[in-house]
């Protein structure tokens, strides 16, 4: 104790007088200087033990009134009554937002590399020379996607999604029409098309008693995948204007339809007419509409929400 | 012609929830007996057909009920919470 005590006392005499803000935190890190989350760490032992120490030590040295901070009581109190809170609230948020927000399962869809990515971003422009769409399983959990071009992933629709809102605000300012207010709008808009779209899919899903492994985070991640050609149209829009937007919108629509028509294929279609087989029966048939409808919705919504970015 | 508002109808998450607020309420003054029996989508009518699957009005019909059943009290608490907001900030 007594180490520390001239240790630190050494220490603050080479702060500077400016130095005299009541700052609490900085003088425990200077304090122990090993530990500088100290303040939420420990919080019974650290601020009845310190303070005593530097008590002796005040009458030799001047001009810390910071000092006087730490050794009121209530003030100790009061932060060692903070800083419990603090622990305790961070310990009951993590225990209760895996409930609700499953933590785990989000990780896999974010566990992805660099040529992941290439080679998913090439596959959405270009879906054609693709053979073999299925998702590889791994002792009945699906591989990461690290492993699998085919596995869905989170990473490029979420920044896909911000991508597109900062490529909206820059469309809107050449154009003159730009003020903050409406980046938050564009962002809004389409989160509340995105959520609307994954629920009217959910519902439909729902409705014709589909048996499939899709959860609701692959439909996110599927209606995600539409932002890269919506980028990829309105920097081209901004590039060539508006024949160059319309040519590059038309083909991203076309490849992203091919996209999902194969990759909700397997998912959605029993597996006689997913191998192309034609299948009688209304069911199946039910089924093709639905895949064809989902599939059909993602250049609707590509034009809807791009066209008043270009003029 | 320079508008400052989108032609996207200029859609919030608060303008989502009130619209999935007004569709849940629609959904549960759906009267079982007065209204649901009469046009055929009563609970009694789906028990039938035990065939593989339920057709699409057996299942919308099954989506009706269980909304119901379950959103009946959660509505009403929100619902008060709605009036409330809208009384006091219009």
């Amino acid at each position: 104790m007594d180490y520390t005590a001239t240790q630190s006392v050494s220490r603050q005499r080479k702060l500077t007088y400016v130095d005299q803000t009541i700052d609490p935190e900085m003088r425990n890190t200077s304090m122990d200087g090993t530990d500088p989350s100290q303040l939420f760490d420990d919080t019974s032992a650290a601020p009845g033990v310190q303070p005593t120490g530097f008590q002796g030590q005040g009458v030799g040295t001047m001009g810390h009134p910071g000092r006087t901070l730490l050794s009121d009581p209530m003030s100790n109190l009061a932060m060692a009554y903070g800083s419990s809170l603090a622990s305790q609230g961070k310990d009951l948020v993590d225990k209760n937002l895996d409930r609700f927000l499953p933590i785990s399962k989000l990780k896999y869809y974010f566990a992805v590399d660099t040529v992941y990515v290439g080679k998913k971003l090439g596959l959405l422009v270009f879906p054609y020379m693709h053979q073999n769409w299925e998702v590889s399983y791994q002792q009945d959990t699906p591989v990461a996607p690290r492993f699998d071009i085919n596995a869905p992933d989170l990473y490029i629709p979420a920044m896909g999604f911000i991508t597109y809102i900062l490529v909206a605000g820059l469309a809107l300012g050449t154009q003159n029409r730009f003020t903050p207010e409406i980046l938050g709008m564009q962002a809004s808009s389409a989160l509340v098309w995105l959520i609307m779209e994954v629920l009217v899919v959910l519902l439909s899903l729902y409705l014709v008693t589909v048996n499939t492994d899709l959860t609701t985070i692959d439909l996110v991640a599927f209606s995600g995948y539409k932002y890269v050609g919506m980028i990829v149209g309105v920097v081209a829009g901004l590039l060539f204007g508006r024949t160059g937007y319309y040519l590059t919108l038309l083909w991203c629509c076309i490849s992203i339809f091919v996209f999902m028509i194969r990759t909700l294929r397997l998912k959605l279609l029993s597996e006689a007419a997913a191998q192309g087989v034609l299948v009688h029966g209304a069911r199946n048939q039910l089924r093709m509409y639905l895949t064809m409808s989902i599939a059909a919705a993602q250049p609707i919504f590509m034009y809807w929400l791009t066209y008043h970015l270009v003029r | 012609l320079y508008l400052s508002s989108k032609s996207n109808m200029a859609f919030t998450l608060y303008s989502l929830i009130q619209a999935v607020i007004l569709c849940v309420n629609a959904v549960a003054v759906l009267h079982e007996e007065r209204f649901l029996s009469k046009i055929g989508w009563g609970v009694d009518q789906s028990i039938g057909g035990f065939g593989d699957e339920p057709g699409i009005k057996v299942q919308l019909m099954n989506l009706v009920r269980s909304v119901r059943t379950v959103m009946r009290v959660p509505l009403i608490a929100v619902n008060s919470v709605c009036i409330v907001l809208l009384l006091l900030f219009g």
